[in-house]
């Protein structure tokens, strides 16, 4: 029962990092969209943001396999 | 159009060998839970011939497993979880294809000095667990683990096949997975496997510390010397060519270099960008190196950027080089953020302090979990094949599942060495910023 409870930790924190990767991500696109020149700065921050976004959930993933 | 073609034969030809290689995998699970439950039945016959004479049983007992409990059903039964946590651990063989080769143990014990042997003398069987047992320890799933009954004998001992097991109990809501070894009809205890990355992956802190070059460290060491070789040979091929266009190796490499020069180190580090350049290299294309490294099939596997003690050696380094550049306003900003008023600094700097350690333990973690669940994902895209295969049982449900499993394992592979490059860039650009933000000069205040 603990390791679904887990699991259902686990499944959230994704669901949080979703949500913020494709905002990222979706924005970026906005962004290249606009100003096409700036291509090599906006891709260097997306994946930088992604990453950030991604880092707290792979927090919450680690320590899921504690639970 | 002719590059479609290619495309498609490349990898057609992937499919294939895949394809082949899976279902023997598949058969050779068959097989073997055929020959156990021969096995098993002949053993139970010796046992009621035995019961008329009892001077026999001494001779057979060291074989004889079935005393402990029938732990061969557990073989036969695939487990999915247990199979992808081994195949993201460390390992003291090195298997190519399907051959181990053994590699140097180094194992200390305080207090009782230094063994150095071949992981050849525990004569690993197919899935990588010891025939024999040699100064109490024996070798389970590829893994040196120590035997904790302390008047078992240190020679080779012939323990026979299959007789180290793992059983699952649970613990507080948690199952936990216990390695047993089975000798002359006793069951005993033996430790964990010896890692340091607070026992997070079924390791821990044990009585005996493990030196040994496993497949992780051989990894490393060929990694490195590769790397060397290639980067002098660039170098030296930089002098010998000056004026004219790169050639070789060489025209693969600058295009990444000049990627993570023009697009890490001089915008995040400023005018200081090349007193840290040799530092966000040696990163980025050591991390590169060891995930492609580990993505080439059959080959080992080595899962090093997934292992939590290397990662975390990493995160420790890139902590290192930021806080001993650190300058008065990094640290300023810290303790004494300026501008607010006191109130608010009894909040900020405990979080700024906590940010301080936050930063290495999110490198860390990062790169261990994208690289991890890359491997693990593979391994139970190809587990699948076991589990609807019923392992073996049922073939023609194991080549039905092969066919979408194989498609789904290559798709996965070829994301992972976009995920490969991306995780080094990442683990490089993080480690930037971070730099950049502890040597960033400021005038406006």
């Amino acid at each position: 029962m603990t390791g679904t409870v887990a699991a259902i930790g686990a499944g959230l924190a994704v669901v949080g990092a979703g949500i913020g990767i494709g905002l990222t991500g979706g924005r970026a696109m906005d962004a290249i969209a606009r100003q096409p020149e700036a291509i090599g700065d906006i891709r260097a921050n997306m994946i930088l943001m992604a990453a950030l976004v991604e880092g707290a959930a792979l927090i919450a993933i680690i320590l899921s396999f504690y639970g | 159009m002719r590059v479609v073609v290619r495309f498609f034969l490349q990898h057609f030809l992937l499919l294939a060998i895949t394809f082949f290689s899976v279902q023997s995998l598949a058969q050779d699970a068959h097989s073997l839970r055929s020959t156990k439950s021969i096995v098993q039945a002949e053993s139970d016959q010796d046992h009621s011939d035995q019961s008329g004479h009892d001077d026999h049983s001494d001779e057979s007992g060291h074989h004889d497993n079935s005393v402990c409990g029938g732990h061969h059903d557990d073989h036969s039964t695939f487990n999915a979880s247990a199979t992808a946590f081994h195949h993201i651990s460390d390992q003291n063989i090195f298997s190519i294809g399907w051959m181990h080769i053994p590699l140097p143990c180094i194992l200390y014990v305080p207090g009782e000095g230094l063994d150095f042997f071949s992981s050849s003398k525990f004569n690993s069987d197919y899935h990588g667990n010891g025939t024999y047992a040699y100064k109490r320890y024996v070798l389970y799933g590829g893994q040196v683990r120590r035997i904790t009954d302390e008047h078992f004998s240190k020679d080779l001992v012939d323990i026979g096949e299959h007789s180290v097991f793992a059983e699952e109990k649970t613990v507080d809501g948690k199952s936990k997975e216990d390695i047993y070894l089975c000798y002359n009809g006793e069951k005993i205890l033996c430790e964990s496997k010896s890692t340091l990355d607070f026992g997070l992956l079924g390791g821990g802190l044990t009585s005996f510390h493990d030196l040994s070059i496993t497949k992780n460290v051989l990894t490393m060491l060929i990694i490195f010397g590769l790397l060397s070789w290639m980067f002098i040979s660039i170098a030296r091929s930089y002098k010998r060519r000056e004026g004219m266009a790169p050639g070789g190796i060489q025209g693969f490499i600058e295009p990444i270099f000049q990627f993570i020069q023009e697009d890490v180190s001089k915008p995040f580090l400023g005018r200081r960008w090349e007193t840290f350049q040799p530092f966000l290299m040696a990163l980025f294309f050591f991390i590169l190196a060891l995930n492609l490294f580990g993505q080439i099939p059959f080959v080992g596997n080595p899962n090093v950027t997934g292992n939590l003690s290397v990662t975390m050696v990493l995160a420790v380094l890139a902590f290192i080089m930021t806080n001993i550049n650190g300058n008065k306003h990094y640290w300023g900003h810290i303790f004494n953020m300026p501008g607010i008023p006191m109130a608010v600094k009894v909040i900020v700097t405990p979080v700024e302090i906590m940010g301080l350690f936050i930063k290495p333990l999110t490198l860390m973690l990062r790169l261990f979990g994208n690289i991890s669940a890359g491997h693990m994902v593979v391994v139970i895209f190809v587990g699948l094949i076991f589990i609807f295969g019923e392992s073996g049982a049922k073939p023609g449900a194991a080549w039905a599942t092969s066919v979408g499993s194989i498609l789904l394992t290559l798709f996965i592979m070829s994301i992972e060495l976009l995920v490969a490059f991306i995780q080094a860039f990442v683990f490089t650009i993080l480690t930037a910023s971070y730099i950049g933000a502890a040597i960033e000069e400021h005038h406006d205040h």
